[in-house]
């Protein structure tokens, strides 16, 4: 098992004629994901590497029944982009897309209210079952199948932990990037809910940085409900403080969001807390 | 993006907020010429983009022209927080009654805009929230750019802060046209502290903040001729327009790293090795190889700088368009500090046989790199 993609995820590429939605379209394909359908706006029945476009993507989910689409169209398209995937019920929506304004994704995250859509990011990797399907932009090669599953907040961080598991022969069951930015679609505990259900994952790997409380949240949750050993990194010992302006940050901000306090916090609830990324293969071994 | 009080009180009393009148200079004789059409006492307030003004003695009441003219000299020579006093806004002092305070911001942790108001406003508020969480109240706008006035939820809130029937009509207006200005535009914080009563019973602004988010810029052209210059770092602003992350540190270790996290975990792990790093840079995703030259350049304007590390690990970022980018700027500038290279991913292949052809060793591993580089730094 994994979790969210599997080999019968079937995906919508949106924005499949641009330059990264195409050259990373061609990498999904050639890694074995199902990639059932591209959409550009005004470039239907055109065809990139084999995919056949669509203009929107009420029209490709219904001729190809995908159900996950994946966006890498520019941030000022990138908010419709995601409404038009759930106002056609795509199931599952990845958006690689970075730069998106917050308010945009109060928007969205209003949208979502109420229904069973999943969105992974904005400002994410993406993610990937390997050996499976691998919906982003992760170089697939690095990754190898097995029993750890990954959850990180960064992109590159988490290509850097999925290199040093796989150079010591710990494969990955799925590998979930969940973006940088203030305002996501999953966190933290909602992937580590799907890691215990996933009875392929044996353990987990947790990528946090600085800024929010959502590790936090993740260690409160993984205190009381996870049974399977999880170890952290925390990126940003080193960076400076954020310049704060006003007084509201601190008013709505219960908690301390640096580097030290989220290593603190996580390490009381019981994740092994490493110094650097190749570390983390041992704690497993 | 911040601006200053006086920038953010014009978008404030556009947006129909009650600001009092006041002019923003730099000139004693200006300031003299306003307080006499508005009458002494005035207020005259340093025009900085850092918090603490007035407790750094950045703001002064004056009662008449000789008072101004010395408190304005005092004002012109003060540095806040390293920051000279450059505008001074002369406001007519008000007669406060009360203090209140009023924001509208993004409350990530709920994916939402909260409005957030106290009957205790003032420079203690933070204070406040910590000993007395009871005296800040929360307005959730579920997604909504605006409040409805007649709810019930809205009632309740209301009449919390201002339990004297007669200030909820206006205090409710004030709330409106503050979250109308926050969504106006794009901000990512719109504060008035405080807001004051009067003794005339009336409802001023006596203070504004308001920042922008920088992802939403580019749709606001009303906002590009506020940004404060001097408070930029050119350096900063020079990498942030070549599609760059950048922020100088105090170390000897150039960092060129593709993704804030790794850029992090790479400056985190040059310290746990001993080194210290000189500054954050990330190349960012959609990598071209300009962005490497305007990064080098950028890195070696920093004469502590001893030693450079790229470390690339290809995502969307190509590892081939990063080998490009090093390979040009080896042809254009002179490097006179060492390389380390790190690079693995996307494309790696065709990145190690171009700098394999011109001499250039790579390095597989993050912990070998730093090492490396560290050594090279001593």
């Amino acid at each position: 098992m994994s979790v969210l993609i599997d080999q019968n995820t079937k995906l919508i590429v949106q924005g499949i004629t641009g330059r990264d939605g195409s050259f990373h379209a061609k990498q999904m394909v050639e890694y074995g994901t199902q990639v059932v359908a591209g959409v550009t706006p005004g470039k239907g029945g055109q065809e990139e590497h084999g995919v056949p476009v669509f203009n929107s993507v009420a029209e490709a989910k219904d001729k190809t029944q995908a159900n996950t689409a994946v966006i890498y169209v520019p941030a000022k398209f990138a908010k419709d982009a995601i409404l038009e995937d759930i106002a056609a019920g795509i199931d599952l929506i990845i958006c690689i897309t970075e730069g998106l304004p917050v308010l945009d994704m109060v928007e969205v995250r209003k949208a979502m209210e109420n229904t069973s859509i999943r969105l992974i990011g904005p400002n994410c990797p993406g993610v990937i079952s390997p050996g499976k399907s691998k919906v982003g932009i992760m170089p697939g090669h690095i990754h190898t199948p097995g029993s750890i599953g990954v959850v990180s907040r960064s992109g590159t961080l988490t290509y850097e932990v999925v290199y040093n598991l796989t150079l010591n022969n710990l494969g990955q069951s799925s590998c979930v990037g969940l973006g940088g930015d203030p305002i996501i679609g999953t966190r933290f505990i909602d992937v580590l809910e799907m890691f215990m259900k996933d009875d392929d994952t044996k353990g987990i790997v947790m990528v946090g940085e600085i800024g929010g409380e959502d590790e936090q949240k993740a260690a409160e949750y993984i205190k009381k409900e996870v049974t399977k050993p999880v170890v952290g990194f925390i990126a940003g010992r080193t960076a400076p403080a954020g310049k704060r302006m006003g007084h509201a940050g601190a008013i709505i901000s219960s908690g301390d969001s640096t580097a030290e306090a989220k290593r603190e916090v996580l390490k009381s609830a019981g994740v092994k807390v490493v110094d650097f990324p190749d570390e983390i293969p041992a704690i497993f071994q | 993006m911040k601006i200053h009080e006086y920038q953010a009180k014009e978008l404030f009393e556009k947006a129909g907020l009650p600001v009092v009148p006041g002019r923003v200079t730099t000139e004693v004789g200006e300031a003299v010429q306003f307080a006499g059409e508005v009458g002494y006492p005035v207020v005259l307030k340093s025009q900085v983009l850092v918090g603490g003004r007035g407790k750094a003695g950045g703001i002064k009441l004056v009662k008449d022209q000789a008072a101004l003219e010395k408190a304005f000299g005092q004002l012109k020579v003060l540095e806040i927080k390293g920051y000279p006093v450059e505008k001074v806004f002369v406001v007519r002092a008000i007669d406060i009654r009360k203090e209140f305070y009023a924001a509208v911001t993004i409350d990530n942790a709920k994916d939402d805009v909260v409005l957030i108001a106290s009957a205790d406003g003032g420079v203690e508020i933070e204070e406040t929230a910590k000993t007395n969480p009871n005296a800040i109240k929360k307005f959730y706008l579920q997604g909504q750019s605006q409040i409805d006035p007649q709810s019930l939820p809205w009632k309740e809130f209301i009449s919390a802060i201002f339990p004297d029937p007669s200030h909820q009509e206006i205090g409710t207006k004030v709330f409106q046209n503050l979250i109308k200005v926050f969504f106006q535009h794009d901000c990512s914080l719109a504060e008035i502290n405080p807001l004051v009563i009067d003794a005339h019973g009336e409802f001023y602004a006596a203070d504004a903040k308001m920042s922008f988010d920088d992802n939403a810029l580019a749709s606001h052209e009303e906002l590009l001729d506020l940004r404060d210059m001097r408070y930029e770092d050119a350096d900063e602003l020079e990498a942030k327009e070549a599609g760059l992350s950048f922020v100088k540190l105090e170390g000897n270790v150039g960092c060129i790293v593709n993704g804030a996290g790794l850029a992090m975990a790479t400056m985190d792990i040059i310290k746990l090795s001993g080194g210290q790093p000189a500054n954050f840079l990330d190349v960012g995703g959609s990598s071209n190889p300009e962005k490497v030259l305007t990064a080098l350049k950028i890195i070696l304007r920093n004469t502590d700088v001893r030693a450079i590390l790229i470390n690339i690990f290809g995502g969307i970022t190509r590892c081939d368009d990063i080998a490009n980018g090093i390979l040009k700027a080896k042809e254009q500038i002179d490097l006179p500090v060492p390389l380390v290279v790190r690079l693995t991913g996307t494309n790696e292949k065709e990145a190690k046989e171009l700098l394999a052809q011109n001499g250039i060793e790579i390095h597989s591993t993050m912990r070998e790199a730093v090492d490396k580089v560290v050594e090279l730094s001593k």
